[in-house]
């Protein structure tokens, strides 16, 4: 049962730092541009194609990586210049249904290009097997190496966020965006680095994912629901509420998967207890997220009061 | 609030021709059947009813999106609650058509008080993700439902009843009762909207602070607006559960509610007539572009993308302009 849960936990840590890797950039985009992007969940996406096409034409993850990276910048760049940047003067209806016609365009692009069937990237070499972690317990090192890249990318951020000029205006413009307008900073090209930040988070997301994943065209829809969870809880804006809130929802998401039916198995016969159990558990983080909205509608880290 | 909205007070012109265009879009919608006699394309009346309950659906939205400014994203899932309600009650043995939409109607007044209440606290941009992550919480409740076929849905043994007499297996039956269901949602839509309830949502959709200072409470006329939109939809989730005879969660993915977002501002948001035609064109493209190729939702997603950028305001927007321009 300890065993159980620690893997679980580690399980739900893994997937927190995916969610957190989007959530970032998603939240960033929100905060500081004021646009609901959709379209955030297909970057995701990308990601894991990219590097699945790259790895396959140089044979080697790594290298797959490092081209993914440039990539996925300028998928960043062209999508901001051509489709986000005239809709940040608009409302957040235009924004939804905008972005909304660029998953659809995304989603079918990817299918005339890689085909529907799922592709598949081959674990590192370096990474791959398990390790032991207490007595008979053991875990995969690529699992752990994710939680370790993305604590890596979080303590990154929260310097760039917090000690730096441009996370200076960062913040600043999750603030109060038109103030640093006045003060002479080109909002524009603010705009245009966060956006691209963005991208390169979620297309990173999507790759070091890969391997342990199937890619397939329906694999951004899922994590988009669940990353706007997790940016709603964490408060608009807010690297740090990201942070919290992805965990938070990876780990509710995953233990309540696992022990839901076990503890319901207490109160009721263990078939019903199983049935209630998978019913209840993929509704448990939006249980928690109206919990929360309820005591605080800007969310736990939100600071506008929108 | 930055929904963008045509201004409030109307003339008193646009107003009876919306009515018009109402009127005209119903008197096509009836003579569909003879048309399809004409061509002998059964299939016309298929897609007709399909057609009508979207366009009930569409309505139901603009209730809440055009006039009380309310984006919500998450409307599929009230057609999943009436689809679901039909296959649910059938299995049970109750078939009539009165009970499936008044057991609806019913799950969907408690499901959108309770997450309605919850989603107007917050606006803007949490109220979309907020109603998209419940429409979302709805979906994955019925693909876990094992019970109805959970992701894959279940077919339904018959349609519905109507008043103890199987007429509803008859497409055109079907398809008039569709019609009739929208045309008497449209005259309450419209009364909705002509009385001081409606009024007062305007006014809450221009300036809510405004309305607080007069003494009215905002929340307590989004959140009825908001149920009766979601109550309204439910009815279209009749509708084409019996379409289809046929029940699955795919009625309720967040695709398909931005679909109906989409037909809302095709049409032209803020007055009921707009959705219904953004239904009807959206719907039409939609089967075109799917005749043209298989990957007909790389056109419609750039055709999306077109339109939000350089005719914001929907046909009505357009017909406007070129009404005035004759002028």
């Amino acid at each position: 049962m300890t065993n159980l849960f620690i893997l679980q936990l580690l399980n739900g840590a893994q997937l927190g730092i995916l969610l957190f890797l989007i959530a970032a950039g998603l939240t960033l985009v929100f905060g500081i541009m004021d646009v609901i992007n959709l379209a955030h969940g297909v970057l995701y996406m990308i990601g894991a194609y990219l590097i699945a096409t790259f790895a396959a034409l140089t044979g080697s993850f790594w290298a797959g990586l490092l081209l993914m990276l440039p990539a996925a910048l300028v998928v960043g760049l062209v999508i901001e210049r051509l489709v986000i940047r005239p809709l940040y003067a608009r409302s957040h209806l235009d924004q939804v249904l905008a972005t909304f016609g660029l998953v659809m365009i995304v989603n079918e692009g990817v299918k005339i290009l890689w085909g529907a069937s799922p592709l598949s990237v081959p674990m590192p070499e370096l990474l791959s097997g398990s390790i032991p972690l207490i007595g008979p317990l053991q875990y995969p090192v690529y699992r752990l190496a994710i939680i370790a890249a993305g604590l890596g990318i979080a303590a990154g951020l929260y310097v760039l966020v917090n000690h730096t000029r441009v996370g200076m205006l960062l913040r600043a413009g999750a603030t109060n965006r038109e103030m640093v307008s006045a003060l002479g900073v080109d909002i524009g090209k603010l705009f245009s680095l966060v956006f691209a930040l963005g991208a390169l988070l979620a297309c990173f997301a999507g790759a070091i994912v890969a391997p342990i994943l199937s890619v397939d065209t329906g694999m951004g829809e899922s994590v988009l629901i669940l990353t706007f969870v997790v940016v709603v809880i964490g408060g608009i804006g807010s690297i740090r509420g990201a942070f919290m809130g992805a965990l938070l929802v990876a780990i509710v998401d995953t233990l309540g998967r696992t022990f839901g039916p076990i503890l319901l198995r207490y109160v009721m016969e263990p078939s019903a207890a199983g049935q209630t159990g998978r019913m209840l558990a993929p509704m448990l983080v939006y249980i928690l997220m109206a919990a929360i909205l309820f005591a605080r509608p800007q969310g736990l880290f939100g600071q506008r009061t929108t | 609030m930055s929904v963008s909205a045509p201004p409030t007070a109307r003339r008193p012109v646009l107003m009876s021709a919306r009515i018009w265009f109402a009127l005209l879009i119903f008197a096509g919608f009836a003579a569909l059947p003879l048309i399809a006699v004409v061509t002998d394309d059964p299939f016309l009346l298929l897609i007709g009813t399909r057609i009508l309950a979207y366009a009930i659906a569409a309505m139901a939205l603009d209730l809440i999106l055009g006039y009380g400014a309310m984006v919500s994203f998450g409307h599929a899932a009230y057609l999943g609650f009436g689809a679901y309600a039909v296959a649910i009650l059938n299995s049970y043995g109750v078939t009539d058509l009165t009970l499936h939409i008044t057991f609806a109607v019913a799950i969907s007044a408690l499901f959108a008080t309770i997450t309605g209440a919850i989603s107007l606290r917050t606006r803007g941009v949490y109220f979309i993700m907020i109603t998209l992550a419940f429409g979302q919480m709805a979906y994955f409740f019925f693909v876990s439902l094992s019970a109805y076929g959970g992701d894959d849905g279940t077919p339904l043994a018959t349609r519905s009843t109507l008043f103890g007499s199987a007429a509803l297996e008859d497409d055109r039956v079907m398809f008039y009762v569709a019609l009739a269901l929208l045309i008497a949602l449209f005259i309450v839509a419209t009364r909705i909207v002509g009385s001081r309830f409606g009024r007062v949502l305007i006014g809450t959709r221009e300036n809510p602070v405004r309305m607080e200072a007069i003494g009215l409470s905002p929340f307590r006329y989004q959140l009825t607006a908001f149920v009766i939109s979601g109550c309204m939809t439910s009815v279209a989730g009749v509708i084409l559960a019996n379409q289809a005879e046929f029940v699955s969660p795919a009625f309720m993915s967040w695709h398909r509610s931005g679909e109906l977002i989409v037909m809302v501002v095709l049409g032209g948001i803020g007055n009921l007539t707009g959705a219904i035609g953004g239904a009807v064109v959206a719907l039409l493209l939609e089967d075109w572009l799917a005749v043209l190729t298989e990957h007909w939702r790389l056109l419609f997603g750039v055709f999306l993308i077109l339109m939000v950028l350089y005719s914001p305001h929907g046909i009505t927007g357009a017909l406007e302009r070129f009404t005035r321009g004759r002028k």
